[in-house]
């Protein structure tokens, strides 16, 4: 879909009366050739518990098989799956998306179980958001992976909606075109089915959910859709077996107490869905996704990221403006990172500085410390040595005038000796 | 979670139907809703006054565009290049059309003619760059396409080859619209000079690669057998009326001359069938999707990448225009940590290292420390022991002398006394 095809406003330009025939009449066909000639894209997603007939649906509504895959229920998580086929119906292509949950209500705790549904369509979004912004983009040949419709498969209970329904839907109302569909409506009984219509869409509108309605507004097909309206949710029964029915042979699924015929109008709501989903409204469904859905995620997505259509004192900002200003903003921000970070080295590095500096002084101390310890007992040892020496050399003394005596006393002891020797002699 | 990584292209697979679904309607969809939105072209005519623009423009939508209420550009006096634009509503079918149509009076007619294109050029991009804000806008919702789809460039007829005006025009805005351009007033050739003319231009506009709108090619065989028809009449010869005559019963829009009647619409007088078919009937939305696809898109990645690249070196910008001006601030952001990481880590490194070296240094005085200190007590030690043994020497020496004296002493007392004694006993005298 170009972008120049988001939406018109009537001009207020003089009207001409043509004298003839031109030929700009063909201008639709000219466009829809081309379209044709591309080739068509429709995404669709399937929200449902697990058993609850998605893949048969999708199998019977378009009539092939599609790769099914038999989930279990003890996935740990709501997953999704997402498969694409190229369709081809007379002369047009269509390359379908069919993204199935897996494990859809089958947690024990189901809080969380949108978040991968709301995540997966955000994803489709911000895709085609970036492809859209950037330089160079090539739009028209691009992959639309958005997703168009959101069959919502509600439960037969037969009762009302499931709080798990509830919270899903309301989760989704902003962000796709929701169609809510009873699933196994072979289950219920027409009484009952009517009770279980009117008190689903009451529930819906007391809670606040916006579900898909059919567009209105082309007389062509106003009346048909609003009858349609009035019959939503449609009660469907899907099938791929085929069963005898008279002299034909008709998807539907055998019972022992009779047949149920997908396509019998009075069985089930089947053909309803085909016609209003495929038929007659599957570009209006692209449509809504295009300018509605995905405007809003848009808009949000850049009011986010500080874009503004205009500035503080209301002139209007061009693009890029908003963006010169922001690479400003940029710049400035990745300069004062790295100021921050080298300031904070600098820091660092004046801290252990100091803290070294505290060590070296503290290594001096202990040195001068021991400097002076050692001093001290080097004191000590030469008081002692001078004590030692002082001994000795009173010592010495002593001694020596001990034999300085003594020799004095042998001397006159010997004279004594020797007077007397001598004496005696005489 | 999803299990298939969206980046990469989709594996898909064919599918056959085997029965009814009905998304064979989903052209008329399409069909039912276009006619709905109405639809918008932009016509821009450019050429010398008097060529018969206006004529033309009148001719090819059977309406009074130009008249006697809303006179034509070239009946108004103008010194300078102007571009004029006049919007109608015309309805056919049921279906709705907002034709504009530009106009360029004075293009051309000047003494001095250089960059008379400008204006031209100015009007053409400040569309582009209208359609470029509304699309850019948070809050998007009406977006009026007022951008030019097509340009006809009317050449004067005058049998010999293009002027330098036309080259040089053409050269200057085939980047930017759809050229198509027309011989004007072809009545005033032959056939054959025609023919002639035709060929010469298609040779000039070829040597000068000037890129005039090409059609585009399709798998139809009969549609290429016509388009190829076209192009070997290209550039179409055209004339335009405003009368209607009668000619033999009918009445035909032609111009009435005393040798006979052009006829406008007339295959063997002139182009303007072909012209009209090409423009209207079968390439019109063409024209628009090629404006939008290509001319403009060029002008919004070359206005965008000026945003972007400012500063930024062209070898480097090569690579950014796969990317958004944000996802390019991103990616620029990411490097950036990258290079600040990277920075940080060997910042870290060497102040990692010269702590090491410092410590290091600071153990080994440490160490040396202890190692003088020990040195120094066992020193210290060793002299104490040698002090002590030396004391120990010396008192045990003293200790022996002084019980030697003690003997010797109590030797010589016991000496005297045995002297003493003797003495008494007379033994001496």
């Amino acid at each position: 879909m170009s972008s120049s095809d988001v939406a018109r406003q009537p001009d207020p330009s003089r009207s001409l009366s043509l004298s003839g025939h031109v030929g700009f009449d063909s201008l639709p066909d000219q466009l829809v050739n081309k379209s044709t000639c591309q080739g068509f894209c429709f995404n669709i997603l399937c929200i449902g518990e697990t058993g609850i007939g998605k893949s048969t649906l999708m199998d019977t509504l378009f009539n092939t098989n599609f790769e099914n895959f038999e989930a279990s229920h003890f996935e740990p998580q709501v997953k999704l799956r997402a498969q694409t086929y190229d369709l081809q119906e007379s002369n047009v292509r269509l390359r379908l998306t069919v993204v199935n949950t897996v494990g859809f209500g089958d947690q024990m705790n189901k809080q969380e179980s949108y978040q991968p549904v709301v995540d997966y369509i955000d994803r489709q979004f911000e895709s085609y958001l970036q492809e859209e912004l950037k330089i160079k983009r090539s739009l028209h040949s691009y992959h639309d992976s958005r997703v168009h419709a959101c069959l919502y498969f509600i439960s037969p209970t037969g009762h009302s909606l499931k709080s798990l329904d509830l919270v899903t839907m309301k989760k989704l109302d902003s962000k796709v075109n929701i169609i809510p569909v009873i699933a196994k409506a072979d289950t219920i009984s027409k009484s009952e089915l009517h009770k279980f219509k009117i008190k689903i869409m009451s529930e819906l509108v007391s809670n606040g959910v916006q579900i898909y309605q059919f567009p209105l507004d082309d007389e062509t097909v106003a009346q048909v859709n609003t009858a349609m309206n009035g019959l939503l949710p449609f009660a469907v029964v899907g099938s791929t077996e085929e069963v005898s029915v008279g002299n034909k042979m008709v998807k539907a699924r055998q019972y022992p107490w009779g047949v149920v015929q997908v396509e019998n109008e009075t069985h089930c709501d089947f053909v309803k869905l085909r016609e209003m989903l495929i038929c007659v409204n599957m570009e209006d469904l692209r449509e809504q996704t295009h300018t509605a859905h995905y405007e809003l995620y848009r808009r949000c997505k850049l009011e986010e990221m500080g874009f503004k259509d205009t500035d503080p004192e209301s002139k209007p900002v061009s693009l890029q403006e908003t963006y010169e200003a922001k690479r400003q903003e940029f710049l400035l921000e990745l300069q004062k990172r790295e100021e921050e970070m080298r300031q904070m080295f600098v820091q660092r590095v004046k801290e252990k500085e100091s803290e070294l500096k505290d060590s070296e002084r503290e290594l001096q101390n202990r040195f001068e410390q021991l400097k002076r310890l050692h001093a001290d007992e080097k004191a000590a040892l030469e008081e002692k040595r001078r004590l030692l020496e002082d001994d000795q050399s009173s010592f010495g003394k002593r001694r020596a005038a001990a034999q300085l005596l003594a020799a004095q006393n042998l001397t006159s002891n010997g004279k004594k000796d020797k007077d007397r020797k001598n004496s005696g002699f005489m | 979670m999803i299990e298939r990584p969206e980046t990469a292209v989709p594996s898909i697979a064919q599918r056959n139907l085997e029965g009814y679904v009905g998304f064979a309607n989903l052209p008329n969809q399409v069909y039912r809703k276009s006619v709905k939105r109405g639809f918008e072209f932009t016509l821009m005519v450019v050429g010398e006054s008097g060529l018969g623009k206006s004529t033309l423009i009148n001719s090819l939508f059977l309406t009074d565009l130009y008249s006697k209420d809303y006179p034509g550009p070239s009946q108004r006096i103008k010194k300078t290049v102007q571009v004029e634009q006049s919007k109608v509503l015309i309805k056919e079918g049921g279906v709705q059309l907002t034709l504009t149509i530009v106009d360029t009076p004075g293009f051309g007619d000047a003494v001095d003619n250089s960059n008379c294109w400008q204006p031209v050029i100015n009007y053409i991009d400040s569309k582009c760059e209208d359609f470029l804000n509304a699309e850019s806008r948070v809050n998007r919702r009406l977006m009026p396409d007022n951008r030019v789809h097509c340009c006809l460039y009317f050449i004067a007829p005058s049998g010999h080859g293009l002027k330098p005006l036309d080259i040089e025009f053409m050269k200057r805005l085939h980047d930017k619209v759809n050229v198509i351009p027309l011989i004007a007033k072809a009545d005033t050739l032959t056939p054959e000079e025609c023919q002639l003319f035709k060929k010469q231009i298609m040779k000039e506009i070829q040597e000068h690669k000037i890129k005039i709108y090409e059609f585009p090619d399709t798998e139809d065989d009969e549609d290429s057998k016509l388009i190829r028809r076209i192009k070997e009449k290209m550039p179409l010869a055209v004339v335009g009326s405003n009368v209607v005559i009668e000619v033999n019963g009918r009445k035909v829009r032609g111009r009435q001359y005393p040798w006979g009647v052009a006829e406008v619409e007339n295959g063997e007088h002139c182009d303007f069938t072909v012209l009209r078919n090409m423009l209207i009937r079968t390439h019109m939305q063409d024209l628009k999707d090629v404006t939008n696809n290509v001319h403009y898109e060029n002008y919004r990645s070359r206005k965008l990448a000026a945003v972007t690249c400012n500063g930024v070196d062209a070898s480097k910008a090569r690579g950014t225009l796969t990317k958004s001006p944000l996802a390019q601030m991103e990616e620029e952001r990411r490097e950036h940590v990258m290079k600040m990481k990277k920075m940080e880590t060997e910042m870290e490194q060497v102040f990692d290292m010269k702590v090491k070296e410092k410590k290091q240094k600071l153990k080994d005085s440490e160490a040396e420390l202890e190692r003088r200190h020990e040195q120094m007590k066992k020193n210290l030690d060793a002299q104490y022991k040698e002090l002590d043994e030396k004391r120990r020497v010396f008192e045990d020496e003293k200790v022996n002398w002084e019980a030697q004296q003690r003997i010797l002493e109590q030797q010589k007392l016991d000496a005297s006394k045995t002297m003493e004694k003797n003495k008494k006993k007379g033994k001496i005298f």
